[in-house]
């Protein structure tokens, strides 16, 4: 079937920008500034490598803490003391605070049955939330895309700040975006061809019209974003760093008006078998300020009670230290949860017990798609059940 | 269809498109002496590619990612921790020239068809593995076997030690049995989900006890680990071992239909023709399995070459790069430039993502990925810079480069040796004899098989109109930055 050229520029699949955006991005019409209040924003950063949780909220009173770590602990004196049992890294400063004002929410002992200790294969199964022994080629925020819009004229997007989109952002059908600079995303010569080619394009070939469609909303979609982050540029100062730069642009989409209920970094390596104490450190400093930063900026606005972030890490490290002052892929591992709107604060559960693990390694207890499941029906308030294919059991801090 | 648009969706299908040499000379050559002439390379036997150090082949491999924590321990004091790294750096730069090698063999390579099989292989029987003595062999069964016979294919596979390591079956022994290859070989390798029971997986399981490599890299049927006890499997009970339970398998026709459906959606189409896939289903197993068969069946067919079944297909990353090399006769200066690209577009050849293989068709396509294809040629002429960083990948380079790193390597590696040579000269004389007015249209046919390719003013608003070798050089690289390039 041939569409006629102008049906298809009228569909606004070619647009110039803000006029004619493409209309997954957009939600509102222009002037109703901003997504509503209690529309609620997920923001992941995934900790690649394998984030040494042991070493993030340290198991301060049992002995076995210090005894498997001669040289790699953090004594209590330096740690930011939580309860009697545990404590936080000591380059969480902004963390301490958060905790102590209700605004941050730990579990413990999160992973799966049958652990896997290949990075790749293991941050697999969490982004795509399989089992250990499943394949699943679609990620669970992508599958969240999918559910949110069954043929709806205006998808849900979902927006990973780096250059490849990640496996968790990929549904059946629905993808979300990946961009890094989106002023940068091809070269002004590359960007007149692409968009001559669009404009030009009659549609006949499906395969070919999906390709086009892709391309025209990838580029329109660029410089959007790169207009409304313009455009809110607030006073908020935030670090010079990669994550601080990140959470500014994130930061600056939130208060504007795209109709994005999910974004997605990630920080690293944590993959500290060698050196680990400073490695993780540096790691720490830079997601410390960056949040700090982002965080003052949603209260400043007043959407941090509709803003989350959530931390994770494909798995822990081993409770022993290794002979280069460094650590290996372990298993079960923390998450952080940080909001102005969270049930439940501080810790959620207990900390690791360490006279009670397998084989050098902490047993997990807490599956991950459990707290998936509360993050999705709970707070994007989607269909859990549909999305992991699965009913989980959810808690209660959201 | 015209015969010369057959032709091109033969080349393009059974092999990775035509080269500079054949493009101009399809008008005139039928579609079946083409594909004798495809037949004709397979008595080309395969060479191995020789890539591994002497070193490796002593040593066992790739602990790291060992799945059981109590071998992984006791392999480490085993191996001195300097032997260790110097392994990992050796298998490193093997596998990039295994990587590179393999490339060029589908470029360069006699054998189109051969290679084209031998990917679709490479998908089946995924196995992710940094070691390249494992990765190195398992090649070479592959391409040997690739038009052969399926369930000798499927034995080499299960018995290669790549397949073994890394489907965890050297920890499963009598009494304590690792599941993971038992299964992987009925869901993904023959029968596909919902066509076993889990009953069916444990006793499987129990019939591979004792299936490992050695230390000399052989296939070892351990006694002392093997489980001889009575089993049932797919309704059938006896003392089986390993090899009966693939047999079994083989004598399952689900088998040969869940195989053939899968060569057909790489082959023909995503979306299967159920009555089509049935007729084949049947040959192939009354056939025995035998895959030339099939594929002549398929290629040498009418429906083959339906309008429906061309110009459909996304090309996967390596058949995008391959194709455009063999198209611009290029030559990147650095080969390691390819392997930035399929990270990036997400096939690296011998990393896929998981044991069920790369997710193809419109898998290949986000918003990312699209944008980097069509700049492949503009960077490889050097008319674009490369933009884009890979992810990190831990699992090689074990917290040793940060990020800041990585993008510098790469960046570096793109601004001294990002761009390529092209066979320019080549191109100029394959149209030296097309007339200036119908120089756009043969071009634009030759490199898209699109019928809906960009019109000329379109392109041409584009290309360098200074010279005949400028107009056509700048033509070629602006068709192949299309969206039009990306489906054959």
């Amino acid at each position: 079937m041939l569409i006629k050229r102008r049906s298809f520029i009228q569909t606004g699949a070619l647009a110039t920008t803000s006029l004619m955006l493409p209309k997954f991005l957009k939600a509102f019409e222009p002037g109703q500034y901003k997504v509503e209040k209690g529309n609620k924003v997920l923001v992941v950063i995934q900790f690649d490598g394998g984030n040494d949780g042991l070493n993030t909220i340290i198991p301060v009173s049992q002995d076995e803490y210090f005894k498997n770590r001669p040289n790699l602990h953090i004594p209590a004196s330096v740690a930011h003391s939580l309860t009697t049992d545990a404590a936080m890294h000591p380059a969480l400063t902004y963390f301490k605070e958060l905790y102590t004002q209700g605004e941050l929410a730990i579990m413990n002992d999160v992973g799966y049955e049958n652990p896997d200790r290949s990075h790749f294969r293991s941050m697999d199964i969490w982004q795509s939330a399989s089992k250990s022994e499943e394949y699943i080629s679609t990620g669970w925020l992508g599958r969240y895309l999918d559910e949110q819009c069954n043929n709806c004229n205006l998808p849900t997007q979902a927006l990973e700040i780096d250059d490849v989109l990640s496996l968790v952002l990929k549904g059946n059908i629905q993808r979300g975006l990946a961009l890094r600079d989106p002023k940068d995303l091809v070269s002004a010569n590359s960007r007149r061809f692409f968009k001559t080619l669009s404009h030009a394009h009659e549609h006949g070939e499906e395969t070919v019209d999906y390709l086009y469609k892709t391309m025209t909303d990838t580029i329109n979609s660029a410089d959007y974003i790169y207009e409304q982050s313009k455009m809110h540029n607030g006073k908020a100062v935030y670090p010079v760093t990669k994550t601080g730069k990140s959470l500014k642009t994130i930061a600056s989409l939130i208060l504007s008006d795209i109709n994005t209920k999910v974004y997605y970094l990630s920080l690293g390596s944590f993959d500290t078998h060698v050196g680990q104490a400073f490695k993780q450190n540096k790691l720490f400093e830079e997601l410390n300020e960056a949040v700090a930063a982002f965080v003052k900026d949603m209260k400043s606005n007043n959407r941090f009670d509709d803003v989350m972030i959530m931390t994770f890490s494909e798995f822990g490290r081993r409770v022993t230290e290794n002979a280069s002052k460094g650590t290996d892929h372990g298993t079960a591992n923390n998450m952080f949860f940080i909001s102005g709107g969270l049930k439940q604060k501080g810790l959620l559960n207990a900390v690791p017990d360490l006279r009670n693990i397998q084989r050098g390694d902490l047993i997990h207890k807490v599956d991950f798609k459990n707290v998936y499941a509360t993050v999705l029906n709970k707070w994007l308030k989607a269909d859990d059940q549909l999305i992991l294919g699965s009913k989980y059991k959810t808690f209660d801090f959201i | 269809m015209d015969n010369r648009s057959k032709n091109l969706h033969l080349l393009w299908r059974a092999g990775f498109g035509p080269d500079l040499n054949t493009i101009r000379n399809l008008d005139n050559i039928s579609t079946e002496v083409l594909y004798k002439n495809l037949k004709q390379e397979l008595k080309l036997k395969p060479e191995e590619f020789a890539v591994t150090k002497n070193l490796l082949r002593e040593l066992f491999l790739d602990y790291e990612n060992a799945a059981d924590a109590e071998n992984f321990q006791k392999a480490n004091k085993e191996m001195i921790a300097e032997q260790k790294r110097k392994t990992q750096v050796a298998s490193r730069q093997d596998m990039k020239k295994l990587n590179e090698l393999w490339i060029n063999e589908m470029v360069q390579g006699k054998s189109q068809l051969r290679e084209k099989m031998s990917l679709f292989w490479h998908g089946h029987f995924a196995c992710r593995n940094a070691g390249s003595l494992f990765q190195q062999t398992l090649l070479h069964d592959i391409r040997i076997n690739a038009l052969g016979n399926f369930g000798t294919l499927l034995k080499l596979v299960s018995k290669s030690p790549a397949m073994l390591f890394f489907l965890n079956n050297q920890q499963n022994r009598k009494g304590r049995p690792n599941e993971n290859f038992a299964r992987e070989v009925m869901e993904l390798f023959t029968l596909g989900r919902g066509n076993y029971t889990e009953d069916d997986v444990k006793e499987a399981a129990r019939a591979f006890t004792g299936w490992k490599y050695d230390e000399r890299f052989g296939f070892q049927d351990n006694p002392r680990h093997q489980d001889t006890g009575l089993k049932v499997f797919l309704g059938k009970q006896g003392n089986f071992v390993g090899e009966d339970i693939i047999d079994i398998l083989l004598e399952q026709k689900q088998t040969a239909k869940f195989i053939t459906e899968k060569i057909y959606r790489f082959f023909v189409n995503d979306i299967p023709d159920k009555n089509i896939i049935e007729k084949l289903a049947t040959n192939f197993f009354n056939s025995k399995y035998d895959i030339e068969k099939l594929m002549d069946e398929i290629f040498t067919s009418t429906w083959f070459y339906e309008e429906k079944n061309v110009s459909n297909r996304i090309k996967s990353p390596v058949e995008l790069i391959v194709g455009i090399r063999r198209m611009g006769g290029v030559n990147p200066i650095n080969p390691n430039t390819q392997m930035v690209f399929q990270k990036l577009l997400g096939q690296l050849l011998f990393m896929p993502p998981n044991v069920a293989g790369w997710p193809s068709g419109r898998n290949w396509i986000d918003s990312s990925t699209l944008l980097m294809r069509m700049q492949v040629p503009l960077v490889w002429a050097s008319k674009d810079v490369l933009r884009m960083m890979t992810k990190s990948d831990d699992d090689v380079e074990m917290g040793s480069e940060d990020e800041g790193s990585r993008k510098k390597r790469e960046e570096n590696l793109f601004k001294r040796v990002g761009s390529a040579e092209w066979s320019w000269k080549k191109l100029y004389s394959n149209y030296e004899r097309i007339t200036r007015e119908n120089l756009f249209n043969t071009m634009a046919t030759d490199f898209l098989q699109s019928k809906n390719y960009p019109k000329k003013s379109v392109i041409e608003a584009h290309v360098d109109h200074s010279s005949r070798e400028h107009y056509i050089s700048s033509t070629v690289i602006q068709l192949m930055s299309t969206p039009e390039y990306q489906v054959c």
